[in-house]
């Protein structure tokens, strides 16, 4: 007993779970004005979650559409708008904070043993600086829309009408909120970790919110001054990327994509950082290959600033660069792959139990794979000519940013819930719901690979007839999707009824946030967090004994 | 607690050096300004040598002014990470932009005359 | 970190832990809290790096592009002006440096009095801008469509012009947000908030204002002198 936690056993409960960091004060304004990283957790959370409903009535709406070939139930005005606003919501203020602003301010810190991150102000700076972006946004929508697609290109986007330069602004804002964050996490993970914890011995997640911290602080700001360079066109008719006036509209799609890649991986390898917590916890056996994961995140990380120029292999970039950019996007596909094979290795005889977060995570490998190998059809020059702007594309980004993203997003919150709120929701319900948006999420972009293979344009309102039983398919399969995702609204929210009823931890964890109680108090720990094990440290003589929850059937494989 | 100690250590630098660096930050500017009134051989040796000065002027304030040189090597990291994503952005764009089809509206030196649609062969 | 903030079931205290009102409660050392500062701070100046570099990178290709109209419209800035204002932006962080240093040796006087001075020499920077874009602005030098200067031999220069504001613009920015922070760090310094254990807003001013002045480092060559 030694060697497990310096801290009260789990059966000594010393506060009482009433008295947790969600009641304690108590009042909205308390709320408003609080640094806790978990309150601005839970407040990104909800804000997100609004984004996300937003963002998903879009998509449902614009899959309506599609269900004919001519008009359905919009014009083809409205049509441009609402994709454009899907995009731009969902890319902007869902996915990019998702992960690591709302599910990473809460869990980070109590991963790293620390009471706080490293700037409580800044981090409450973050949240309300989102909250003026997504407000500038959604005035943009109501004041005459966007139609330009989430990406602005010009010349298009610089001379079309509507609130172009509001939204521009207003993304330009929420970069910021993202800046401050990524700031905040690296500062916490060099300062703040728990005595005697290495770098080696953080848990994965943290190595992987490290890497999207590091993209986040050097690729946001070119993000920045495109957007504001994009706003001066508009307004002053600056000529730098207008061709009438002497300017390049490629350079326009350099400086785009030169935040827009990186920010590819901003959006994906926080959900591979909730993976590799995912994975080991449900397999209850030790992470395979944990410096290899460590590390492919960063070399993700550093390897996605080098490949932006894939996106502009039909867009009138040098023939040259074209080669170089396709060639470098390959290498990136690598430190992927090297992650997919470690969490296989790690389920290979371990003693995996299917609980709902467990389910997600095995959707996010088959999901991500498929979205990760199309990525290589379109990185290669000559196959993304005949594929480049269909809808293979289309499919191939939803695959990663909704099959990977937003599955392992789905997958950490159905993980961290009874840790956020200190309620268990109905287990069977969340597998339900899980089986209804996997088949729902294939159903709805599987068939556009065929779409876009057969030479389906994306964006088009109107298509010929042959396409209409695969794109009516999609729309059904669209259904499904947002079936399970209510039902995943409904089995949370529902749990929120109960009184407190988890454990602290209920899924036999092995880092630092399963050991204080859940809710945790507002400092976090009811004891001094000094790390006594690895994070994945499954050896059966090194678990404390607790009968029902965590019984390692055999001993686990070997790898410490 | 023994913060004051290390606080004391880290404030190196002191006085005699700040003034120092300060007057060759003064003659290297003297020198880019004269240096400009100079022609030396192709414009291009001009625009290096002035970068070049710029360089060596940055690299005094950020060793000396912002204390790189007595700090933790982090801070330093941070900078240099920064200036080379931004010699990567550069340098990419540079060799798009070089290694272009002349042909290409977006080559054209010159403003593309009409609203015409963008391929109009750009006569001017 | 002293016991009772650990164990204490309080509700939160922020930045009261105890004895320290400097030091916040979730670092147990000042150490721990400079160096997380400073690594913050420097964050963020690698952030205005890459925001500035976006500038730089689509003058550098335009200029490339248009280098003739380049050559010509800077002979419409006046080196002399540009020229003193790297003088008096070099001399300001000059001070800056004495007034982090000052601190750091709990010279409280001399921390105001150098603090006093960096803003005047912000002020007089400004003053000198505020000349030459008026001067600009008489002439009809001024950025896109609002380009008016009338006799022109090169064509396109409202795109070196176009640059010039934008950059110039955009740092003159950052002197203002400098004189603002500097601001606040005088007001605390008068009130002797800062000695030799925490003076660690005076350092972050310190850094961003020398990041301000390295940016115009650069600014001065590319945009008054080059041929
Ligand atoms: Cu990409």
């Amino acid at each position: 007993m030694a060697d497990v936690l310096a801290v009260p056993l789990h059966a000594t409960h010393k506060h009482d779970a009433s008295d947790n960091y969600l009641t304690n004060p108590r009042g909205l304004k308390s709320w408003l004005t609080t640094v806790d990283h978990k309150r601005i957790g839970i407040m990104y959370l909800w804000a997100i979650l609004a984004a996300f409903l937003i963002g998903g009535v879009f998509a449902l709406l614009v899959r309506i559409e599609l269900l004919t070939p001519k008009t359905t139930i919009m014009s083809a005005e409205t049509y441009n708008k609402m994709f454009s606003l899907h995009g731009a919501v969902m890319v902007f203020l869902f996915i990019i904070p998702s992960i690591p602003a709302a599910l990473g301010n809460f869990a980070l810190p109590l991963m790293l043993g620390a009471k706080d991150v490293a700037f409580p102000r800044l981090n409450l700076l973050s949240y309300y600086i989102y909250v003026v972006g997504a407000i500038l946004g959604i005035t943009a929508m109501v004041g005459g829309g966007i139609d330009t697609g989430w990406t602005f290109y010009t010349p298009y986007s610089s001379t079309t009408g509507g609130a172009v330069s509001l939204m521009t602004f207003a993304a330009f804002v929420l970069g910021f909120s993202s800046i401050f964050t990524g700031i905040n996490f690296i500062a916490t993970i060099h300062k703040l970790r728990a005595p005697g914890m290495t770098w080696y011995q953080m848990p994965l997640f943290c190595w992987s919110m490290y890497a999207t911290a590091v993209i986040q602080v050097l690729a946001t700001p070119v993000l920045g001054i495109t957007l504001l360079l994009l706003i001066m066109e508009r307004t002053f008719h600056i000529g730098i990327f207008d061709p009438k006036l002497g300017g390049d509209p490629v350079l326009f799609q350099h400086f785009f994509w030169f935040y827009s890649h990186p920010a590819v991986y901003i959006m994906i390898v926080p959900g591979m950082a909730i993976i590799s917590e995912l994975i080991p916890t449900f397999s209850k056996k030790s992470i395979f290959g944990y410096k290899a994961i460590g590390f492919s995140s960063i070399a993700i990380a550093l390897l996605g600033f080098l490949v932006w120029g894939h996106h502009m292999f039909v867009a009138g970039q040098s023939q040259l660069a074209s080669t170089l950019f396709s060639f470098l996007t390959f290498f990136v596909a690598i430190p992927s792959g090297v992650k997919v094979f470690n969490w296989l290795a790690t389920m290979y005889r371990g003693s995996i139990s299917l609980e709902t977060p467990m389910l997600y995570a095995i959707s996010f490998l088959l999901l991500f794979s498929i979205g990760g190998l199309t990525g290589l059809f379109l990185g290669m020059m000559s196959v993304d000519i005949h594929l480049h702007d269909t809808y293979f594309v289309v499919a191939h980004f939803h695959y990663v940013m909704m099959g990977g993203t937003v599955i392992a997003f789905l997958g950490g919150l159905h993980y961290w819930w009874p840790k956020m709120f200190g309620r268990m929701y109905n287990e069977n319900l969340g597998r339900i719901a899980c089986a209804l948006i996997f088949v729902g999420f294939n159903a709805t972009f599987l068939p556009q690979f065929v779409l876009g293979s057969r030479g389906m344009p994306r964006r088009y309102y109107n298509y010929l007839e042959q396409f209409q039983p695969l794109h009516q398919f999609s729309t059904f399969g669209s259904w499904i999707l947002g079936l399970g995702l209510f039902m995943v609204a409904g089995n949370l929210l529902a749990s929120l009824r109960k009184p407190y009823d988890a454990p602290r931890n209920p899924w036999g964890g092995r880092t630092f946030e399963w050991e204080t109680q859940s809710p945790p108090i507002t400092h976090n720990f009811d004891f001094d967090p000094v790390l006594k094990h690895g994070p994945y440290d499954y050896r059966p003589e090194k678990l404390p004994p607790r009968p029902g929850v965590l019984s390692p059937a055999r001993p686990a494989g070997g790898h410490s | 607690m023994s913060h004051d100690t290390t606080h004391a250590e880290r404030a190196h630098g002191g006085p005699k050096i700040y003034t120092l660096v300060l007057v060759a930050l003064l003659i290297l500017t003297f020198i880019t300004v004269g240096a400009s009134y100079v022609k030396l051989g192709s414009g291009m040796a001009n625009v290096i040598l002035a970068l070049g000065i710029a360089t060596v002027k940055g690299s005094l304030v950020g060793l000396f002014f912002m204390h790189l040189r007595y700090d933790k090597p982090l801070n330093a990291l941070v900078l240099l990470v920064s200036l080379f994503m931004l010699g990567l952005f550069l340098l990419s764009c540079y060799t798009d932009f070089e290694t272009r089809d002349p042909l290409e509206p977006a080559r054209l030196k010159a403003p593309v005359a009409a609203p015409a649609p963008a391929a109009a062969h750009g006569a001017h | 970190m002293s016991e009772s903030a650990l164990t204490a079931p309080a509700p939160r205290a922020p930045e009261h832990s105890g004895h320290d009102s400097t030091l916040q409660h979730h670092f147990a050392t000042h150490e721990q809290q400079f160096d997380a500062s400073k690594i913050g701070m420097w964050l963020f100046l690698g952030t205005e790096i890459l925001l500035f570099g976006g500038l730089f990178v689509g003058y550098g290709l335009m200029q490339a592009a248009h280098s003739e109209a380049f050559v010509a419209a800077h002979h419409h800035l006046d080196k002399r002006l540009g020229f003193l204002n790297t003088v008096v932006l070099l001399v300001s962080s000059w001070t800056m440096v004495m007034a982090v240093h000052s601190a750091s040796k709990d010279r409280r006087k001399a921390t105001v009095r150098y603090l006093i001075a960096t803003l005047a020499c912000a002020a007089i920077f400004l003053c000198v801008k505020y000349f030459e874009y008026g001067h600009k602005f008489h002439e009809g030098l001024l950025p896109g469509m609002y380009y008016s200067h009338k006799g022109d031999a090169v064509p396109n220069q409202f795109i070196f012009f176009s640059f010039y504001f934008m950059m110039t613009g955009l740092h003159a920015l950052h002197i203002l947000g400098g004189m603002v922070a500097m601001s606040w760090v005088l007001r605390k310094a008068v009130r002797g908030e800062f000695s030799s254990t925490w003076y660690t807003p005076v350092d972050l001013v310190g850094l961003y204002w020398h990041l301000v002045d390295l940016i115009w480092i650069y600014l001065f060559p590319l945009l008054y002198l080059i041929s």
